[in-house]
């Protein structure tokens, strides 16, 4: 019997994650920020078709960078478990918290059983009710979960955005002016001409459901205003 | 059972579709009412009585009274039975209370899972098909004397105009040219609006007219309750045309209650 090669798990662990690393880069990044009313998402999108960004529950949203048909396999199942869990019991008792730990056991469980791990960086977002913090979590295509405030940029660039948000970064911008910081810092971290946004925000308003998306006019004339 | 929040997530899509009520039948918790062979006599349900929708100009009013029955005594006052069940539809039921409101909730969660899976809302026919479905699975409930019939009005972008759907117990679905109504007193709302109603209504018209009509059923149907200004219980009332869909404020339904109930003679 021929014995296999030895590979330690520090071995595995690291070729699986610079797999999804590798996968992850070659997408295009989003960054989310708090603002007056609300939270943010924007992300660079030329297709216009395929969402990187929607809604999860009321007052929660997802958006999702890297392979689109293991993002989009993971954003369903998240509504599925928001919406049972909310039918079951009651719509207050679905949490960002307890969705983006769903998906954080998901992702772990992949990452080290399946074939090939996910190339995937998910966000999700919960607008606070009532004056509580909003919630604003990171999971990584291991599991990773990171909670984050004021702002939050996953993808192959998110270093780089999230430094460079961080630094311009004030509290209670109007929705327009975040809107063109998020734009400006995409043009700078990217160097390279930008085509087409998708954005969408989660925000306080007379509604039950709390997320909008923005429409593409709207964005096209902020993003005439940048200065080139 | 165990608890959903140790099933991790559903990723293995049991139910493939964009159905909710079909993920909800996958994982074995669809609502279930175990029914005896024969018929139970004695079995006392609150019944939910009037509701009604009219067509106007710019779109459709839905409206019921707020009054629950248990046989002959008044089981709730001031039970909702109209409900949004999106941004563009509602729905109003008749029938036996606890099925009828089971069937809203289930309704509008499949309403909006829909929306949120497919990136996109079903069509407004889409929904009353939808809604049919949900009427004919209760059908063997509906033997044993426990009936529900809701009432569905929305606005079609597709057509820019409102519609309204009339159902019956066995999920029967018939979209009506002016009006519809469902429950003890639709007898009385129809007949009322028979007359009363024009094509080509004002939106203050048709709430109006709506209001009256409720005032005409509650005064010859003991079932159905009328605007108590006494108590401040008046009906609902949603209005829905392109702009979507909005309750009519109490102030503006006191007012035309008021003048509904001095034309009663």
């Amino acid at each position: 019997m021929n014995p296999g090669f030895y590979v330690t798990p520090e071995q595995l662990v690291r070729d699986r994650a610079e797999f999804a690393r590798k996968g992850i880069a070659r997408g295009r990044s989003i960054v989310a920020m708090e603002y007056r009313k609300g939270i943010l998402m924007l992300a660079e999108n030329p297709g216009g078709a395929l969402h990187k960004i929607s809604e999860v529950y009321d007052r929660i949203a997802f958006a999702g960078v890297g392979r689109y048909n293991e993002f989009e396999t993971l954003r369903k199942a998240g509504i599925r478990q928001a919406d049972v869990m909310g039918y079951l019991y009651s719509r207050d008792d679905v949490t960002a918290l307890g969705l983006a730990t769903a998906f954080s056991q998901t992702l772990g469980v992949i990452f080290s059983h399946e074939t090939k791990p996910f190339e995937v960086e998910l966000l999700i977002c919960e607008l606070g009710r009532d004056g509580h913090p909003n919630h604003m979590l990171q999971i990584s295509y291991d599991g990773t979960l990171v909670d984050e405030r004021g702002v939050l940029a996953i993808g192959g660039k998110a270093d780089l955005l999230g430094g460079a948000l961080r630094e311009r970064f004030t509290e209670d911008l109007e929705l327009d002016a975040a809107i063109r910081l998020g734009m400006e810092v995409f043009a700078e971290t990217e160097n390279r001409p930008l085509d087409g946004w998708e954005a969408a925000v989660l925000e306080e308003g007379s509604a039950r459901r709390c997320f909008r998306r923005l429409a593409d006019a709207e964005l096209e004339s902020l993003s005439a205003q940048l200065s080139p | 059972m165990t608890s959903p929040a140790d099933w991790g997530l559903p990723l293995g899509a049991p139910a493939p579709g964009a159905s909710f009520s079909d993920l909800l039948e996958s994982l074995g918790l669809s609502p279930r009412w175990e029914v005896p062979d024969s018929p139970v006599r004695d079995l006392r349900a609150p019944e939910a009585t009037t509701v009604l929708a009219s067509r106007y100009r710019d779109g459709v009013v839905i409206g019921g009274d707020r009054q629950a029955t248990e046989g002959h005594l008044i089981a709730h006052r001031r039970m909702r039975k109209v409900y949004p069940s999106d941004r563009m539809s509602a729905v109003a039921v008749a029938g036996t209370a606890g099925l009828a409101l089971e069937m809203v909730r289930l309704f509008c969660v499949e309403l909006e899972h829909y929306e949120k899976i497919e990136g996109a809302m079903l069509s407004l026919e889409g929904k009353a098909n939808f809604l049919s479905r949900l009427v004919r699975s209760q059908l063997p409930l509906a033997f044993q004397g426990l009936a529900v019939v809701p009432l569905f009005a929305g606005y079609d972008p597709g057509s820019e105009q409102g519609r309204v759907y009339t159902f019956d117990v066995v999920g029967g679905r018939y979209e009506e040219h002016d009006y519809g109504a469902a429950g003890s007193g639709a007898v009385q709302a129809r007949a009322f609006l028979r007359t009363a109603w024009e094509p080509g209504m004002s939106e203050a018209d048709a709430v109006e007219k709506v209001v009256a009509a409720l005032v005409a059923a509650a005064d010859v149907d003991v079932a159905t309750g009328g605007p108590d200004l006494r108590r401040g219980i008046l009906p609902n009332l949603a209005v829905i045309d392109a702009e979507g869909v909005r309750e009519v404020s109490e102030e503006d339904l006191e007012e035309v209650a008021r003048s509904s109930l001095g034309g009663i003679r």
